[in-house]
C-alpha cells in the first residue's frame, strides 16, 4: 500500500506541475492586464506598475520565478488587491470553503445515502417513488434556482434564517443546504442503484433461502458493495462542490474561495489564479487518492497496484 | 425491522434539522432596527474594496469607505454638491485670477495616531501620489497644480518645482497651472486626500505600492470615523472617531459596509432587514419596486454619461455625416422608458444635465428624417451599400438590451444592419483602446462637478479618447477654458467645444445616468448627490 501511495503522490506532483505550467502560459496569453481600467493610465506609469510586479520580464523568466516562489509556498502579492498576498487570501477564505464544502457533503451523504438504501430495499413502493422523484427534481434544479428559492422561503417569507453573510452557524444552513441538496440527490440515486445491484445477486437469493435475516443481508452483505458507486462519486462530488460553490457563494455572500477564483480570472490577477488553481488541483489529487484507498478497502476484488 | 430502524433514523435526522432551524430563528427582530437603535448604518457597498489607500484606489466602493475615514482640505456639503464645506481647512482664499490658493488649516484636526494634521502632510501626500514610482492611476487629477504633470512624468525629481508649499504648520499655498475657480470642489476628490506621513514611512515608505499602512491593524486616518474591522468579502466596519474635530456634528456611531456584488442578493438582504441602503437595484425589479415600495426606491440624477464611441478611423465612420445620421436616428426617450427603466434622462448632449452654471446641450434630438437625409448625402440612400458594422459591448445583460434596441431602431430608421458582439471586460478595454471596434459601448462618471471632467476626454491623444478623433479647434477651446480669466469665458469655451464634439460626433450620447437604490425610511440626512458622495457625518436615524 505504501508503494501505491508513494507512486500516486509522485504522479500527483507531475500532474500539479503540468497544471501549473499550462495555467501560467494560458493566463500569460490571455488578452488584458490586471492593471488596465476604464481610465487610461499613462504608459510610463503603467511601466512603473508592471516593473513593480515583475511584468516587464520575459514570459519564461517570469514563469521560472513564479514556479520557484510557488515551490517555496509563496505565490506572491495580488496584483489587484493592495497589500494582500495570495497566501493571505487563501488562508482567509479556504477555511470558509472547507467548512461549507464539508457541511454540504455531510448533508448530501446523510440525506442521500439512507434515502437510496431505503428506496432500494422498498423498491417500487412510495418509499422508493417519493424520494427518487424528489432526487430527480434535485438533480435538475441548478443551485442558482435552488438558492434564491430557499432564501425567499426561509429568509423573506418565514423570516427564520439569514439570507446572506457568514457570521455564525445560522448563516451556514442555507448555503450548505443549497449546495448539499443537489448532491444528496445524486448520492440517493447512486446508492439506490448500487444497492439494487447487490440485492439482485444470486448469493443474496441463496442467503435468503438459507434463512439469513433480511437485516443481516442488507447491513452486512450488501451495504459495502452497494455503497461503491457513491464512494466513487465522492471525488467528482468534491470537485463539483468546490467549483460549483461560486454560485452559492455569490447568492449567499459567503467569503469563500470560489468568489476569489472568478474574480481573479476577471481581474487577470495572475498570482491569485495560479495560487488557487494549484490549491484546487492539489485537493482533487488528494481526494482521488483517498477515494481509491477507500475503494480498495471496501472492495476485496480491487488491489493496490 | 430494518425499515423501522431506517425510518427512525430518518425521523431523528428530520427532527435535528428542524431543531436547528428553530434554534436559528432570531425572533423576527430586524437587524436594521437593532442597528438603527445603536446608531449604526448598514450599507450595501458593491464589491470588496481593492484597498483603502486613497492614492492607489480608483473605485466607487473604495471611495465610499475612504470618505468616512479620511478628510481632505475641503469636505462635502450635506446637500449642495457645489458648495465647498470646511474640512481640514477652516478657511481658504485665492488671488484675483484663481491661480494661487491659500488654505488655513484648523488647529484641532488630528490623526488617529495622535499627530496633528499639518500643512506638511499635504505636501508629503501630494508628492507621494505624483511620484511616478508609486504608479497612482488618479495622479492626473493633480495636474491642475503647477508643475505636477512634469513631476509625474519624471521630467524632474525636484518636488519644489511643483506648486505646493507649506508656508508654516497651518498654512498651505497651492499655485495652479491656470485660473481654476472650482479648485476647492476638486479637492473633495480622494486623490487630494492626505495620508499620515509617519504611518506611511513606518510601513514601507512613500513609494511602496504594497505598503501596509492602510490595513486594518495599521490604518491612520483623520475622518469622522476610524477603521474597526475588515473581514474580506464580508464586512468593513468603521466606528465613531471621538477625536475628530467635528465629532459633535457626527450622529452615527458606526457604519458597516457590506461588499455585496450580486444585486439580487443585495435586494434580498434589504428586504429581509439587513441593509439600510443598497448600492443598486436589479433593473428588472425597478417597475415592481416602484409599485410596492415607492417610498423606499430612490431614483436620483448621477453625473454620468452613457454613450457609444465611434471609431472614426474606419470607413464609413470617418465621414461625419454618417456619424450624425446615426446619432439622430434612435429614440432615446423610448430607450430609457422601455429598456433601461431607471429614470435615466435621454442625452441630448455629452455633458450631463445638472451641473450648475452649465446648461446642458439640447443639440442631439431624435429626428429620423434628418438621419435618412444625412445618410443619403453620405452616399447610402436608405442604407443601401452600408457595410455591416458591429457594436462592441462588455458582457452584461443590460448593455446587450440597449444594443439590441439601437440595432432595431437603426434598422427601422436608416435601413442599416448592425451586429452586436460582447467581450469580457478586460478584453473589451483592450479592444477599445486599440481602436479595434466600430461602435463601443461606453460610460463616463464625472470626478468633480464641472463640465471639464467630461470634455477634456476628447482632446487629441487623450488616453481616454479612444475614438481616433481629434480636432485642433476643440483642443484650443479646451486649452482656452483651462486658462480663461473668468468663469463666464470658461463656460463659453466649453460650450463651444461641446458644440464641435456634437457636430463631429465621435460619440453618440444615449442617456445620462441615474442612481437607483433602496433606502430605509428611518434614514435621514442622506440627500441626493450627483456624485454619490454622501458626507456621513450628517446622516442619522429618526429613532435616535
Amino acid at each position: 500500500m505504501l508503494k501505491f501511495v508513494a507512486g500516486r503522490l509522485l504522479q500527483g506532483i507531475l500532474v500539479l506541475l503540468a497544471i501549473y505550467a499550462v495555467t501560467f502560459f494560458l493566463v500569460a496569453a490571455t488578452p488584458g492586464s490586471p492593471f488596465s481600467s476604464e481610465r487610461a493610465i499613462r504608459p510610463e506609469i503603467l511601466a512603473q506598475i508592471e516593473a513593480f510586479y515583475g511584468y516587464d520580464k520575459p514570459v519564461f523568466e517570469r514563469f521560472m520565478t513564479s514556479l520557484g516562489n510557488a515551490l517555496s509556498g509563496e505565490f506572491g502579492p495580488s496584483a489587484v488587491y493592495a497589500n494582500r498576498t495570495v497566501t493571505d487570501i487563501i488562508s482567509e477564505s479556504f477555511p470558509v470553503s472547507l467548512k461549507l464544502g464539508a457541511l454540504s457533503l455531510l448533508l448530501a451523504m446523510t440525506l442521500g445515502i439512507p434515502a437510496g438504501i431505503l428506496a432500494a430495499v422498498k423498491r417500487n413502493t412510495w418509499l422508493d417513488y417519493v424520494p427518487m422523484s424528489a432526487a430527480m427534481v434535485g438533480i435538475c434544479l441548478p443551485t442558482f434556482v435552488m438558492g434564491p428559492m430557499l432564501a425567499l422561503v426561509f429568509g423573506i417569507i418565514l423570516k427564520v434564517l439569514p439570507v446572506a453573510g457568514w457570521f455564525g452557524p445560522e448563516f451556514w444552513i442555507l448555503p450548505a443546504a443549497t449546495l448539499g441538496l443537489v448532491y444528496a440527490a445524486y448520492f440517493a440515486r447512486l446508492t439506490r442503484g448500487g444497492m439494487l445491484e447487490m440485492l439482485n445477486q444470486d448469493w443474496v437469493r441463496t442467503a435468503r433461502a438459507k434463512g439469513v435475516k433480511e437485516t443481516t443481508i442488507i447491513w452486512r452483505h450488501c451495504l459495502k458493495g452497494g455503497l461503491m458507486p457513491a464512494v466513487t462519486f465522492l471525488g467528482p462530488a468534491l470537485a463539483g462542490i468546490i467549483s460549483g460553490s461560486f454560485v452559492v457563494e455569490t447568492i449567499f455572500q459567503v467569503p469563500g474561495l470560489g468568489q476569489w477564483f472568478v474574480r481573479g480570472a476577471l481581474n487577470r490577477d495572475d498570482f491569485l489564479i495560479l495560487g488557487l488553481t494549484v490549491l484546487f488541483a492539489t485537493m482533487i489529487v488528494i481526494m482521488n487518492l483517498l477515494v481509491d484507498i477507500v475503494q480498495v478497502a471496501l472492495n476485496p476484488r480491487l488491489k493496490y497496484e | 425491522m430494518a425499515i423501522s430502524k431506517l425510518q427512525s433514523f430518518t425521523r431523528i435526522l428530520l427532527v435535528a434539522l428542524l431543531g436547528s432551524l428553530i434554534a436559528a430563528c432570531s425572533g423576527g427582530q430586524r437587524e436594521t432596527d437593532n442597528a438603527a437603535a445603536e446608531g449604526i448604518l448598514l450599507i450595501g457597498n458593491g464589491t470588496e474594496p481593492k484597498g483603502l489607500d486613497p492614492h492607489l484606489v480608483t473605485g466607487v466602493p473604495e471611495n465610499h469607505i475612504i470618505s468616512s475615514l479620511i478628510e481632505g482640505l475641503i469636505a462635502y456639503h450635506p446637500t449642495d454638491d457645489l458648495i465647498p464645506a470646511p474640512g481640514v481647512a477652516e478657511s481658504w482664499e485665492s488671488n484675483d485670477d484663481y491661480t494661487v490658493w491659500t488654505f488655513t488649516l484648523r488647529d484641532d484636526a488630528v490623526w488617529t495616531n495622535g499627530d496633528p494634521v499639518v500643512a506638511g502632510d499635504f505636501t508629503y501626500s501630494w508628492q507621494r501620489i505624483l511620484t511616478p514610482m508609486l504608479g497612482s492611476e488618479y495622479a492626473p487629477m493633480l495636474y491642475v497644480i503647477k508643475g505636477a504633470q512634469a513631476f509625474h512624468a519624471g521630467e524632474t525629481e525636484d518636488f519644489s518645482t511643483v506648486g505646493v508649499q507649506a508656508m508654516d504648520e497651518k498654512t498651505l499655498q497651492v499655485t495652479l497651472e491656470g485660473p481654476t475657480p472650482h479648485f476647492p470642489n476638486m479637492l473633495k476628490h480622494y486623490s487630494f486626500f492626505p495620508v499620515n506621513p509617519r504611518a506611511v514611512e513606518e510601513h514601507g515608505g512613500m513609494t511602496d505600492r504594497q505598503s501596509g499602512w492602510s490595513t486594518v491593524e495599521n490604518f491612520v486616518g483623520n475622518g469622522p470615523f476610524k477603521l474597526k474591522s475588515w473581514v474580506t468579502n464580508q464586512m468593513i466596519e468603521v466606528e465613531r472617531n471621538t477625536d475628530y474635530w467635528d465629532n459633535e456634528t457626527v450622529k452615527l456611531n458606526g457604519i458597516r459596509f457590506f461588499p455585496v456584488e450580486n444585486p439580487s442578493t443585495e435586494e434580498t438582504m434589504y428586504r429581509s432587514g439587513r441593509l439600510h441602503l443598497t448600492s443598486t437595484v436589479p433593473p428588472d425589479k425597478i417597475p415592481s419596486l416602484r409599485e410596492s415600495v415607492p417610498e423606499q426606491l430612490r431614483i436620483e440624477p448621477y453625473l454620468g454619461s452613457y454613450f457609444y464611441r465611434v471609431n472614426v478611423t474606419r470607413a464609413p465612420f470617418d465621414n461625419p455625416k454618417v456619424r450624425q445620421a446615426l446619432a439622430v436616428s434612435f429614440d432615446k426617450k423610448l430607450l430609457v422608458e422601455k429598456v433601461t427603466k431607471g429614470g435615466q434622462a435621454p442625452a441630448t448632449g455629452f455633458v450631463p444635465a445638472g451641473i450648475p452654471g452649465y446648461d446642458a446641450s439640447t443639440k442631439v434630438q431624435y429626428d429620423p428624417e434628418l438621419g435618412k437625409k444625412l445618410l443619403a448625402e453620405a452616399g447610402y440612400p436608405n442604407g443601401k451599400g452600408f457595410p455591416k458594422a458591429e457594436i462592441l459591448i462588455n458582457t452584461s445583460e443590460s448593455h446587450r438590451k440597449i444594443a439590441e434596441a439601437m440595432q432595431a431602431m437603426w434598422k427601422d430608421n436608416l435601413g442599416i444592419d448592425v451586429g452586436i458582439y460582447n467581450q469580457e471586460w478586460k478584453v473589451y478595454l483592450d479592444s477599445q483602446s486599440n481602436l479595434d471596434y466600430d461602435f463601443s459601448r461606453s460610460g463616463w462618471i464625472g470626478d468633480y462637478v464641472h463640465p471639464t471632467t467630461f470634455l477634456e476626454l476628447f482632446t487629441t491623444g487623450n488616453g481616454n479618447n479612444d475614438t481616433g478623433w481629434g480636432s485642433a479647434q476643440y483642443d484650443a477651446l479646451i486649452a482656452k477654458a483651462q486658462t480663461a480669466q473668468s468663469e463666464e469665458d470658461r463656460v463659453q469655451a466649453l460650450h463651444d467645444a461641446e458644440e464641435i464634439l456634437l457636430t463631429e460626433m465621435p460619440v453618440l450620447p444615449i442617456y445620462w445616468y441615474t442612481l437607483v437604490y433602496m433606502k430605509d425610511t428611518q434614514l435621514r440626512g442622506w440627500e441626493p448627490k450627483v456624485l454619490d458622495n454622501h458626507p456621513y457625518k450628517y446622516v442619522y436615524f429618526e429613532t435616535n
